[in-house]
């Protein structure tokens, strides 16, 4: 049994201007103890996807799958109470931003004891041993003094130590990181990526890591997932994709990385991730891809099989007859570009 | 090194500073009563002497007892002189100390203000919070047009209106006063509420709680729809932040959300909100004690306005005005209290 299995997830959000989809027929299979990159550019459903799985979708937002389980457990018909006995307990996550994501208004110890007392059902002595073992565990210098520390009196790397207590303090079978190191220093970023991973190695616990950064993959994630506009576009074995991107979208993301440019400069996707109104008909990233063609442009490509992971283009990258076939197609290029 | 939680120094500098700033406005409170009420056509000398009038000569000695016959800066100087030794004169009327007379009289103004504030705090907070979480609803609309209502009601059309329905309607309420006339009450603490409990005749409890009714809810009236719309705001911008999605990512169940993570946030603007209400409650104080005949500091203002008794006036304003900074001030430091970032930057 694989700890998550998502299959066609959709998440929308009604707004004033029309249904925003914001997660467009996501599926996703996680094994206990595995570790998974999520990447794409801001605005590709990396996060929304993630919370449909915690149940943590804003009203007005509408979640819809053929199945969403954890562990066993269907979470489409779970009771809410049942739903907040798993949440913060055996899956739990943090966030972009650790010191709005702390309460300014309680101490780190009140914050961190709290999750202890909820579902260990510590009293508060023995949270307390515990959250003070926890941010030991962390890497938060003098942890006993900082138990009546407020989230302002901290740096943002230590914050997200804290945040990172607060999450594993259950032992969870699944940590959800949603671009833990964006919003910190560069030279805390590497730290934060080694102890989430060392983190996960301890206690073989599943990792979701949700970046934009090809890099932060690079460092951490066994198997990497793609998305782009709500959708997956590609989805393999770390190594393979690092090797040999098989989607334009993945090879236009790794020529980005810093590391890869060409004569020190550095490779930009031209354009944007499309939003409620420029949706385009066909393929998602059409009006952004070197290869589109006039096929492309009106059938949307799914997702397919393809050398060990899986791909939504009708063209990948490692086909040997892919030239042949993008002439036959009429090629148009990109609008972006022309 | 974690800064220690709570900073003595920083809260000591933080009370002096207040303190130093209570001084102009004192001097401006003072300038203020004095000038005004001498812009009022007429003296207490002929307030006192009353329909029948007085006789020029007599006047102008009595003018020249109380020293009316100086210059006007010169009246001044000497008030304020008498002011700085503590001394803020007698009624002209009773011939009572100021001082005494507001200390006697002000247990009841306190009493009726802070039954409003409770009252507008009991209904406004729950209001304002189950509109934030219910936001858009029925409720929500209907409690926003009703506080817009409450805000804009003129309190003197507000009390005439309660006392026409509950009073005269309905005869369920008394339209005047703090007390059924056929009880008397030692005054131990002023306030009749208590006083009533310690007294030999615990009945008259019922007829203290029955006189406040309706004053509370007319002084209270503005303060409520004030805390209902903040308290309201406070809650859908706190609701929208990071730490409340850290908290339903703990799995806490939606009641200490709300209750504990969101509205110990959303409290620190609505503490502000009442604490700038303090002024208005006393301004508010005033009228609602003309109309129900409220024997507190407020209609003995009023009626110091009518008698030109300028010690009254002059000091009742003084005090009152002492009373509304040092409230403030309190306010300010329960601010610090509650928000842990204000506290430490201080
Ligand atoms: N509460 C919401 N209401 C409306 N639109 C939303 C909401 N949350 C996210 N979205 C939209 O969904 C899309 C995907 O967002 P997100 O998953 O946060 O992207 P990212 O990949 O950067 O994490 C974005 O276009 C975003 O504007
Ligand atoms: S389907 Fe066409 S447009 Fe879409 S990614 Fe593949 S090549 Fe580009
Ligand atoms: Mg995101």
């Amino acid at each position: 049994m694989a700890l998550v299995e998502i299959e066609n997830l959709s998440v929308e959000f009604p707004t004033q201007g029309g249904i925003m989809r914001a997660v467009d027929g996501v599926s996703l299979k996680l094994e206990e103890g595995e570790v998974l990159g999520v990447v794409g550019e801001s605005g590709s459903g990396k996060s929304v996807t993630m919370l449909a799985l915690m149940g943590l979708i804003p009203f007005p937002g509408r979640v819809r799958a053929d199945k969403l389980a954890f562990n066993g457990r269907d979470l489409l018909t779970i009771s809410d109470k049942d739903r907040r006995k798993l949440t913060g307990k055996d899956v739990a996550m943090i966030f972009q931003e650790p010191t709005t994501s702390l309460n300014p208004s309680f101490t780190v110890g009140f914050q961190l004891t709290e999750t202890l007392r909820l579902h260990e059902g510590m009293d508060r002595k023995a949270a307390e041993r515990r959250a003070v073992e926890l941010l030991g565990q962390v890497g938060i210098p003098s942890p006993e003094s900082r138990l009546s520390a407020y989230p302002h009196q901290m740096s943002g790397g230590m914050n997200q130590r804290v945040m990172i207590a607060m999450a594993i303090a259950c032992n969870p079978k699944l940590l959800i990181a949603d671009e833990p190191t964006t919003a910190l220093d560069v030279t805390i970023q590497a730290q934060i990526l080694d102890l989430l991973i060392s983190l996960q190695k301890e206690r073989n616990m599943g990792l979701v890591m949700i970046t934009h950064n090809m890099g932060v993959v690079a460092d951490t994630a066994k198997r990497v997932m793609v998305m782009y506009a709500g959708q997956i576009m590609e989805e393999r074995s770390a190594d393979d994709l690092f090797a040999s991107p098989q989607h334009p979208y993945t090879a236009a993301l790794l020529a980005a990385l810093p590391e890869r440019s060409e004569g020190g400069r550095l490779a930009t996707i031209p354009g944007v991730v499309p939003g409620l109104y420029d949706r385009p008909k066909g393929c998602l990233f059409s009006p952004r891809c070197a290869y589109a063609t006039e096929h492309s442009r009106n059938v949307r490509p799914t997702l397919k099989p393809w050398a060990g992971g899986h791909i939504r283009c009708h063209y990948p990258l490692g086909d040997p007859n892919r030239d042949a076939e993008i002439q036959h197609d009429h090629p148009v290029g990109t609008e972006a570009a022309s | 090194m974690a800064a220690p939680p709570f900073s003595v120094l920083a809260m000591l500098r933080f009370i002096l500073t207040r303190v130093s700033l209570i001084i102009p406005t004192f001097i401006g409170i003072t300038l203020l009563a004095f000038f005004l009420i001498r812009l009022v056509p007429g003296d207490p000398i002929e307030t006192l002497a009353g329909e029948r009038g007085i006789d020029p000569a007599r006047h102008e000695q009595l003018r020249k007892e109380y020293g009316f016959d100086k210059p006007i800066i010169v009246q001044y100087g000497i008030y304020l002189a008498r002011v700085l030794q503590g001394d803020l004169g007698k009624s002209m009327i009773t011939q009572e100390p100021v001082l005494n007379e507001f200390s006697s009289l002000f247990p009841a103004t306190i009493e009726l203000a802070l039954c409003a504030i409770i009252f507008a705090l009991v209904l406004g907070l729950p209001a304002g919070i189950i509109a934030a979480i219910r936001r858009n609803s029925i409720f929500d609309h209907g409690v926003m047009g009703i506080s817009l209502a409450g805000y804009s009601m003129p309190i003197f059309w507000w009390g005439l209106i309660l006392i026409l329905l509950f009073s005269v309607q309905f005869d369920l309420t008394p339209v005047s006063g703090r007390i059924d006339v056929l009880y008397y009450i030692e005054p131990i603490t002023g306030f009749l509420l208590i006083d009533t409990l310690l007294s030999d005749e615990p009945e008259a409890f019922w007829s203290a709680v029955n006189h406040l009714i309706l004053p509370t809810i007319v002084l209270g009236t503005v303060p409520l729809a004030v805390i209902a719309r903040m308290t309201r705001s406070a809650m859908l911008e706190v609701l929208g932040e990071d730490y409340i999605r850290t908290a339903k990512a703990k799995g806490l169940s939606r009641f200490r959300i709300v209750a504990l993570h969101a509205l110990r946030n959303a409290l620190i603007p609505v503490v502000t909100v009442i604490g700038l209400q303090i002024g208005v409650l006393f301004t508010g104080a005033i009228l609602t004690e003309t109309i129900f005949s409220w024997p507190g500091v407020g209609k003995w203002l009023i009626d110091a306005i009518f008698r030109r008794d300028y010690p009254v006036l002059q000091g009742g304003a003084l005090l009152l005005g002492v009373v509304v900074m040092s409230v403030n001030l309190l306010v300010d430091l329960a601010y610090g209290l509650i928000n842990p970032r204000i506290r430490h930057t201080r």
